[in-house]
């Protein structure tokens, strides 16, 4: 008994370490794609850093340049790029002239606290709507609304519920941003379209779980309604969800973008869209290597919860 | 939400024909407003009359009018016309890339097709808005930067889509059959995998020209795209964002009309999705 438990052990560990080598492949292509699609920038990259109207000697460009190191080959760029990469030294922001690493780290938190709220109201809102809009009639009135949440770009359902709540029913502060009364609107803009994919997914599997043969012996057995949603038909349909709220919870440094224009926030959505206006490549790519890093890792994350959902899966950790 | 995700979640889900209908008077609408705006109303979308700024609604200005007093619904109106010419182009292009890329990853020798496959995947860890948002970064602001920027950010869902058509297409017995008959090997591609491959795509497309247009307002709500005075819903929306607290109608309404593209291209996409799988069983 002993040692099987340790053999499992063992294949999980082995599981796992695939994985996070998987993690690593996907920022390597991430930061190489960036890296290629930057250099396609046209234009010279000084030029770029010092704005248009910069009156500056060719010699100090030079000098800019030589100190970049943009002088060099691409290759040798693109491996000492890689190369600090590793030490997770994204380099230095070209308008602001600090790390990149700490230009992220400064605007994180922000961003963190308001997806990590709006993540939690959206699988609360997702999972109220799958257990209490079960009969036919709820049913539908639930997915029209779905379908009406996830279809509305999520800048706009900001500005409506500004509209309503702020200047309307003045429940929520218009112009702030440091109070944790503050984050509910911009969390519940970027929930909504999350809340109702998740639902909707939700409500499918649960759906399908419930016209399979398990569940009519599970009830014949006399167990309650409420037994068999607990115990056997959320687990199922709870699969599919997790892959979803996986993939949307990676999508949410997007929509941040926007709803932190939205609410003026700052954050890190607003030093991606600074970055992008001002040119400052060396953020924009310190930005795709994040994105992707948080993609990988959660989908890693999806697949550890995924095994802890459904046991048919742990078994197999060899066969994948 | 993104083209990958509403596609799926049309599985299983059949709209009814009340919504199927509503759905498809909407867009032959829009599709109207875009072609002739002139038939929908009288003003003109530039103009401006500081007389009249920050009208409510009312019935002369169903939507009210805005800080420089031009009439908002005229202006939503116009900007059909840039709104849909933007969707629809990038979710052309989108297509085609999509249909060319997996059409000969799925038939090229397995050292192409899996880099290009990796390549897809990596595109695919990013969500599609921020996808668009740094490719914006490489090609500058501007409206056809916009239409490119959305187009390469969903051509990897496309081109997903198609690769694995081919390669079940290419297995199946007509293939093998014209094979067998010494049609040539591009000739074949083109008169019978792509006709199969085809089919799917159109009906992403059909959903995906919701999101590109949700994706092109966003973008150019952030002033990425077309700049003012344009009307264009995203922008008159970025607009509108300043007068929220007096004038909630310059922004309400041409999100409105955002939504109500985006519902109306996912009911008949999915639609269409329900009875390609009807097809199917």
């Amino acid at each position: 008994m002993n040692s099987r438990n340790d053999r499992r052990g063992g294949r999980a560990i082995l599981w796992l370490l695939g994985r996070l080598g998987g993690v690593v492949l996907v920022i390597w292509g991430a930061a190489t794609i960036g890296f290629i699609a930057l250099k396609f920038i046209p234009g010279d990259p000084v030029d770029v850093m010092l704005g248009v109207q910069s009156q500056v000697s060719d010699e100090t460009k030079d000098l800019i340049r030589e100190d970049w190191g943009l002088n060099e080959p691409v290759i040798a760029q693109y491996l000492s790029y890689l190369g600090r990469l590793v030490t997770a030294d994204l380099g230095t922001s070209y308008q602001l002239r600090q790390p990149v690493t700490d230009v992220i780290a400064l605007q994180l938190p922000s961003t963190l606290q308001l997806t990590a709220l709006a993540v939690a109201f959206a699988l609360a809102l997702a999972a109220a709507s799958a257990l209490f809009a079960r009969g036919r009639r709820a049913g539908r009135a639930v997915s029209v609304l779905e379908l009406v949440v996830i279809s509305s770009p999520a800048f706009w359902t900001g500005l409506v519920l500004i509209a309503v709540f702020a200047f309307g029913l003045g429940w929520f502060p218009v112009a702030e941003t440091s109070t944790p009364r503050s984050l509910v609107l911009p969390a519940l803009a970027l929930a909504l379209p999350v809340a109702g994919i998740v639902s909707q997914i939700l409500r499918q599997g649960l759906d399908s779980a419930e016209r399979q043969p398990f569940a009519t012996s599970v009830l014949a057995r006399g167990a309650s309604r409420s037994r068999l949603l607990g115990r056997h038909t959320l687990r199922h349909a709870a699969t599919d969800s997790l892959t979803i709220s996986g993939y949307l919870v990676g999508s949410l440094l997007g929509g941040a973008v926007l709803v932190e224009t939205v609410f003026a926030r700052p954050g890190l959505g607003r030093a991606t869209l600074r970055a992008i206006i001002d040119r400052d490549l060396p953020v924009v790519l310190g930005i795709i290597v994040l994105a992707a890093a948080t993609f990988a890792i959660i989908t890693v994350v999806v697949d550890i919860l995924y095994r802890v959902v459904d046991p048919r899966l742990r078994d197999r950790a060899d066969a994948s | 939400m993104t083209l990958a995700i509403t596609t799926r979640l049309a599985r299983g889900r059949r709209p009814r024909w009340g919504g199927v209908i509503v759905a498809s008077v909407v867009l032959a609408v829009l599709i109207l407003a875009a072609i002739i705006p002139g038939l929908f109303t009288p003003a003109d979308p530039l103009q401006t009359e500081i007389a009249n700024a920050l009208l409510p609604p009312s019935f002369a200005h169903p939507f009210g009018t805005d800080q420089s007093g031009r009439d908002v619904f005229a202006r939503v109106v116009y900007g059909t016309q840039h709104s849909l010419v933007i969707g629809f182009t990038a979710t052309l292009i989108a297509l085609v890339a999509g249909l060319v890329i997996g059409t000969l990853s799925g038939i090229a020798p397995r050292g192409v097709d899996t880099v290009i496959s990796r390549v897809i995947d990596v595109l695919m860890a990013f969500p599609e808005f921020l996808l668009a948002l740094l490719i914006i970064a490489i090609l500058g602001p501007g409206e056809s930067s916009l239409i490119v920027a959305i187009a390469i950010a969903s051509t990897p869902v496309y081109a997903r889509v198609s690769r694995v058509q081919t390669l079940v297409v290419r297995r199946s017995g007509f293939v093998r059959a014209a094979k067998i008959l010494g049609v040539p090997p591009l000739l074949t591609v083109v008169r019978h995998v792509v006709p199969n491959t085809l089919g799917p795509l159109l009906v992403m497309a059909t959903i995906g020209f919701g999101t590109a247009i949700a994706s092109a307002a966003g973008l150019s709500f952030l002033g990425l795209g077309p700049t003012p005075p344009t009307p264009e819903w995203g922008l008159i929306l970025s607009e509108g964002r300043n007068f929220l607290g007096t004038a909630w109608w310059i922004a309400v309404f041409p999100g409105l009309a955002v939504t109500a593209t985006v519902i109306s291209a996912t009911v008949v996409g999915r639609r269409l999705l329900a009875r390609r799988a009807g097809w199917a069983q």
